[in-house]
């Protein structure tokens, strides 16, 4: 009782977390599938490539725990794999979309009116495009490729880290604590980085929470239709897909490649949504 | 309300040139030579030359981009790489389908998830309002394709209750309808909860207003306050995501159009993709972008003429 006591006294925020059975669940998702999918070469002894005709459509066994597909290969192993690219799109597109729309939008809050109403209408142009659309026509022009996924994922993510960043900023920029450092003789860039960033960073750690499903599910269903990643590396989509072709004859393909991807989304849904009600109360409204 | 109008139009025209702007530049902003990019890498120097000549890439970027847009303006979205059919009427003679599909998505998860969201207010806190908030969070972030193909499986394949692919016969009403249904829940399940959620929060922020403490203190019975009064009102935010639901479900219906075989832009522009006829996916994109922005617009000022507060908010 007593270090327990003393644990959530030193982490009163994750504690709360812990103790909200969505956050804790959402918790565990994520861990589960960050943990499958850095470890996912140790924790299977298959390759997700290795072809094995003799061995197709077989159902669970102890040498493949979840059946193998219409090559022979081992499903568990290609979700496990699967997870791989989707962590790592999830991660780089995530990162750089946030980086990008941090910048633009401190520089549309903070800069001239004319600069952050171009900002805006270039916002409002992006999102005038539905997203899939857009990364529709990108790919007709590139070909089909994961970088094309990553850069197309970005380009739709900017806005949302973009406004939320101005917002924040519009509301800090005449805070006396600005004023106090401008009239110090404080340069815009240490105002930006020194003092705006650290006060309109949190809102945004929180929707990229909430984006990563957002993120995830472009990639799975771009792959999906044949336009993420390139055969024979595994994704959730192209699992889904190859499923879909003989949903006829078997039916585990589709349901094992749906249920990982299901997971994910809700794991970091249910993460991101107790997040937001620890951290910031008033954001529950605006949604 | 007139200014706040002609502000909003004038915003939504401006979105459609720059939304046009960026498709047509697509071809050339990406590095390379935009005739080998269109045909892709098989095709021959001669074919390359024919098609430079046929889509003018010959003349210089801006003496394209004006032909291109008054083009537009006419209507004229350029023609088919392989069948010489003009865009526009490929493009629109799909897009009866996907209207449909969107709309009757968008409808049953309105028809539902209102309802919904009214009671877990009014219910706060009790069993139904914990149990629907849990169904929103999972029906949002469950992907639709996902949802599209457990549908085709369970409802389609293994218990054989609904069709497997297609709209249905032409002319047969009830046919197309028994097409629609499943599609139609894919797309829209995720909606239900979504719609819900907002819903029951501004139910909620409006039920705690003076108003609707006097219309109670009159000693009005509940059911009165709560269905004429209170959702009058909450209901506004609705409706402007209304608008935003429609370009969502666009996308969505991308990929419920491929698993269920269903004709319709998304279908059609995947199809192209897969051949790299470019000016139809430009052609398809773009359209569907003048519907959402005209969707989003249109919610915009429908929420304006209801709630005078939203026309000081540009």
């Amino acid at each position: 009782m007593g270090t327990n006591r003393s644990f959530s006294k030193r982490f009163p925020r994750f504690s709360r977390l812990l103790r909200d059975p969505l956050g804790a669940t959402g918790l565990i998702l994520v861990v589960a599938f960050v943990l499958s999918a850095v470890f996912a070469p140790i924790l299977t002894p298959h390759s997700p490539s290795q072809i094995a005709i003799q061995h197709m459509f077989e159902g669970p066994s102890s040498t493949y725990l979840l059946g193998t597909d219409q090559l022979g290969r081992d499903t568990l192993t290609r979700l496990l794999y699967g997870g791989r690219v989707a962590l790592q799109v999830a991660a780089i597109a995530v990162s750089i979309g946030l980086l990008v729309g941090l910048l633009l939008g401190m520089i549309a809050g903070y800069g001239p009116r004319w600069l952050d109403n171009t900002l805006m209408l270039a916002f409002d142009t992006i999102n005038s495009f539905p997203a899939i659309m857009l990364a529709l026509a990108i790919i007709t022009l590139t070909g089909p490729s994961l970088e094309m996924v990553i850069v197309v994922i970005i380009i739709n993510s900017i806005p949302s880290y973009g406004r939320i960043t101005r917002t924040q900023t519009l509301g800090i920029k005449h805070n006396e604590f600005i004023l106090a450092e401008r009239a110090m003789g404080a340069g815009t860039l240490r105002v930006l980085f020194r003092h705006v960033m650290p006060n309109v960073v949190g809102p945004l750690l929180i929707l990229a929470a909430m984006n990563v499903p957002v993120v995830v599910t472009i990639e799975a269903g771009l792959s999906f239709l044949g336009l993420g990643v390139r055969p024979p590396t595994p994704s959730w989509g192209s699992m889904l897909s190859d499923g879909r072709q003989i949903i006829r004859s078997t039916p585990w393909p589709v349901i094992a490649g749906g249920i990982p991807l299901i997971l994910t989304t809700l794991g970091f849904t249910f993460l991101g949504e107790a997040l937001r009600d620890i951290f910031d109360p008033r954001l529950r409204k605006s949604r | 309300m007139l200014l706040y109008s002609l502000k909003r139009i004038g915003l939504a025209l401006v979105i459609i040139f720059f939304a046009m702007l960026v498709l047509f530049s697509l071809i050339h902003l990406i590095p390379g030579d935009p005739v080998s990019i269109a045909l892709g890498p098989r095709a021959t120097a001669e074919i390359q030359a024919k098609y430079a000549e046929r889509m003018g890439l010959n003349d210089p970027f801006i003496v394209q981009y004006l032909k291109f847009m008054w083009n537009a303006l006419q209507g004229d979205l350029g023609s088919d790489v392989f069948t010489d059919r003009p865009v526009t009427q490929t493009v629109l003679s799909q897009m009866k389908f996907t209207v449909i599909l969107a709309v009757a998505g968008l409808g049953w998860a309105a028809l539902l998830g209102i309802p919904l969201g009214c009671l877990s207010a009014v219910q706060r806190n009790s069993f139904l309002d914990k149990f629907a908030g849990v169904l929103s969070v999972g029906t949002i972030a469950i992907p639709s394709f996902v949802v599209s193909i457990w549908a085709l499986l369970f409802f389609a394949v293994m218990f054989k209750l609904f069709p497997v692919i297609g709209a249905g016969k032409s002319g047969d009403l009830l046919d197309q309808i028994w097409h629609l249904i499943l599609p139609a829940f894919a797309i829209g399940l995720g909606w239900v909860g979504y719609l819900a959620r907002i819903v029951r929060a501004s139910m909620l922020e409006v039920m705690g207003e003076n108003y609707i403490r006097a219309a109670k203190a009159y000693g009005l019975p509940n059911s009165v306050v709560v269905y004429r009064y209170a959702l009058k009102v909450a209901i506004l935010p609705t409706v402007t995501l209304l608008g935003v639901g429609m370009g969502n479900l666009l996308s969505g219906a991308v990929f419920a159009e491929i698993i269920f075989a269903r004709p319709g832009v998304g279908k059609l522009i995947v199809d192209m993709v897969m051949t790299r006829n470019f000016p139809v996916v430009q052609g398809a994109v773009l359209l569907t972008s003048m519907l959402y922005v005209f969707m989003v617009t249109m919610t915009d000022l429908l929420a304006a003429s209801l709630d005078p507060r939203v026309r000081k908010s540009i």
